[in-house]
């Protein structure tokens, strides 16, 4: 199974080198044969497990708390302007 | 012995009788760090806020103060967000993120009197086997300095077993605690999902990661289990399953309890070395009343694949958060293994491929889990290796799909959520081999109870 390894890049928001390429090309096809074994497990009428506690439909409590000043949440970030993060253009 | 080498309970007595301080332990603890840097455990030292701490501690233990951590140093590994002190996953893309707040992990620890010495090296994002995928160069195993600790939580179990500090904290998504634990003589403790919060803590696959922590006994592993455990509202992925007595579980001893040995755990591939070295310790449980049967987990043939499609799929979605807005470097920034998996979760979750790929394994999961389930009508624990092979040396598994392979034994547990406990049951040709001990949902009182009498074999 060859993996097309420059759509898969770009649906993960990667840039990849050429070399790169090549080389996760053959790494991951290895990796994706590996897991096709999972064909020969009879999983008829099985159900799907996505989580592994049984509970459903938490929610948070309708409480208010503090939280971080626009100082705090900005901190860590290289570009920002005002308090605010400072990104680029999305709309034109 | 030095005071670094104690355990937190025999440092706790100390301190109580003041024969030493607190200071004292943590200055041996750094000295320690220095002398063995060549091992690469840690990626940032906390040591001039460690030694404040200890002075305070000290100072309050005098007027009467008594915490169950009090004034103990402990690593954390470097996933673990603490307000203040760096945090990078092991990956340049956090090189310079310094976390506005703490896990809540941390909160408990700290206000249980514990004083962070440093953040531990681990695999980047907790992505490997070994501890060589670190950004941070790859951490040494210090029963022998050319072998691998075992991973993702390297530096945590490195730390602990050379003494840089009493207890460690890591994070166990297919045995990241438990191999790592196994390969560097301590004991290692992987929760049941959902028993420790995972709030706070880079997240790698969320369905998986468990909580867990380092320590140099078992004792010391339930004594910290009974301070992290518990519900957090900031998690909503807790039972609101009331915290077990864990310490008192510790010299129930082992007669009359049911112990599995699953035939699929001890098939072609595992060092028949290690094989004795297990199957030894079962016989010796045997003959102190334990009960051992052997038993099938008919699905774990398919384990190994099943998980290296649902966690990638989840550390996919993860770490599609990193674009270096509001923190951290940008996506170019990333190393191999995390692109690997990134691309490869993509992959399995892409049009044409959920079905056969991703729902095909969540369907499998399924499986593996009844496996478990079945098998827990029947016994109380379940006993395996924690590795098929010994530690191996730096550089010789240079291919990701002999890696993955390494996790054989330990990614059942992640994908049924059940506990597992490894602790060291001695050495071959100088290196360290641990046992697994599994147990239900919310078992590890059991677990402790039968890892501590193999502690006393």
């Amino acid at each position: 199974m060859k993996i097309n390894v420059k759509h898969v890049a770009k649906l993960s928001n990667l840039p990849l080198s050429e070399n790169e390429e090549k080389k996760f090309e053959k790494q991951l096809s290895e990796i994706i044969s590996y897991v096709d074994k999972l064909k020969k497990a009879n999983t008829i009428n099985t159900e799907i497990t996505s989580q592994v506690t049984g509970l459903e439909n938490v929610i948070r409590q309708d409480k208010n708390a503090s939280s971080f000043s626009q100082k705090e949440a900005t901190s860590n970030s290289k570009s920002n302007y005002n308090g605010m993060f400072k990104i680029k253009k999305i709309l034109r | 012995m030095n005071i670094n080498q104690l355990t937190i309970k025999q440092a706790r007595d100390g301190l109580r009788k003041r024969k030493f301080s607190s200071f004292e332990i943590v200055q041996s603890c750094l000295a320690e760090i220095k002398k063995r840097k060549k091992l690469n455990a840690f990626i940032t030292v906390c040591e001039k806020e460690a030694l404040e701490k200890a002075r305070k501690a000290d100072k309050e233990i005098k007027d009467g103060t008594d915490l169950p951590l009090f004034g103990i140093p402990i690593s954390v590994k470097d996933i673990y967000l603490t307000k203040n002190i760096r945090t990078t996953a092991a990956s340049k893309v956090l090189d310079d993120y310094i976390p506005q707040y703490s896990a809540t992990v941390i909160e408990k620890l700290e206000e249980n009197g514990a004083i962070i010495i440093g953040k531990t090296n681990c695999d980047a994002w907790a992505h490997g086997s070994s501890g060589e995928n670190s950004d941070y160069g790859p951490t040494r195993n210090p029963w022998g300095e050319e072998y691998v600790p075992g991973g993702s939580s390297s530096g945590s179990a490195v730390s602990v077993s050379s003494s840089m500090c009493l207890a460690s904290t890591g994070t166990d998504t297919g045995g990241s605690i438990r191999l790592p634990a196994s390969f560097c003589n301590v004991v290692g403790l992987k929760p049941t999902y959902g028993r420790v919060s995972r709030y706070g803590i880079v997240a790698m696959a969320s369905s998986l990661d468990s909580i867990g922590h380092f320590t140099k006994d078992v004792e010391d592993s339930a004594l910290i289990l009974s301070i992290t455990a518990g519900k957090d509202l900031n998690d909503a992925t807790m039972p609101n399953k009331r915290v077990d007595d864990y310490e008192g579980y510790l010299e129930k001893g082992v007669k009359g309890v049911r112990i599995g040995i699953p035939k699929e755990y001890f098939l072609e591939g595992l060092d028949k070395r290690v094989k004795e070295k297990v199957e030894q310790k079962v016989k010796k449980l045997e003959e102190l009343g334990a009960k051992i049967e052997i038993i099938s987990l008919p699905h774990t043939e398919y384990a190994t694949a099943c998980y290296y499609i649902i966690q990638p799929a989840e550390v996919s979605s993860n770490l599609a958060r990193y674009d270096g807005v509001r923190y951290g470097n940008n996506r170019t920034y990333f190393g191999d293994e995390a692109k690997r998996r990134t691309m490869l979760g993509v992959y399995v979750l892409s049009s044409g491929y959920y079905e056969a790929y991703y729902k095909k394994a969540m369907q499998v999961r399924t499986l593996i889990k009844r496996d478990f389930d079945g098998a827990f009508k029947k016994v109380d624990v379940i006993i395996t290796p924690v590795s098929p092979t010994l530690p191996w040396k730096i550089g010789e598994k240079a291919d990701p799909l002999s890696m993955y392979l390494s996790d054989i034994y330990t990614v059942t547990a992640n994908l049924a959520g059940i506990p597992g406990l490894s602790v060291p049951i001695g050495f071959i040709d100088s290196l360290p081999v641990g046992m697994q001990i599994l147990g239900p949902q919310f078992s590890e009182g059991k677990l402790f109870q039968t890892g501590k009498q193999i502690e006393n074999l």
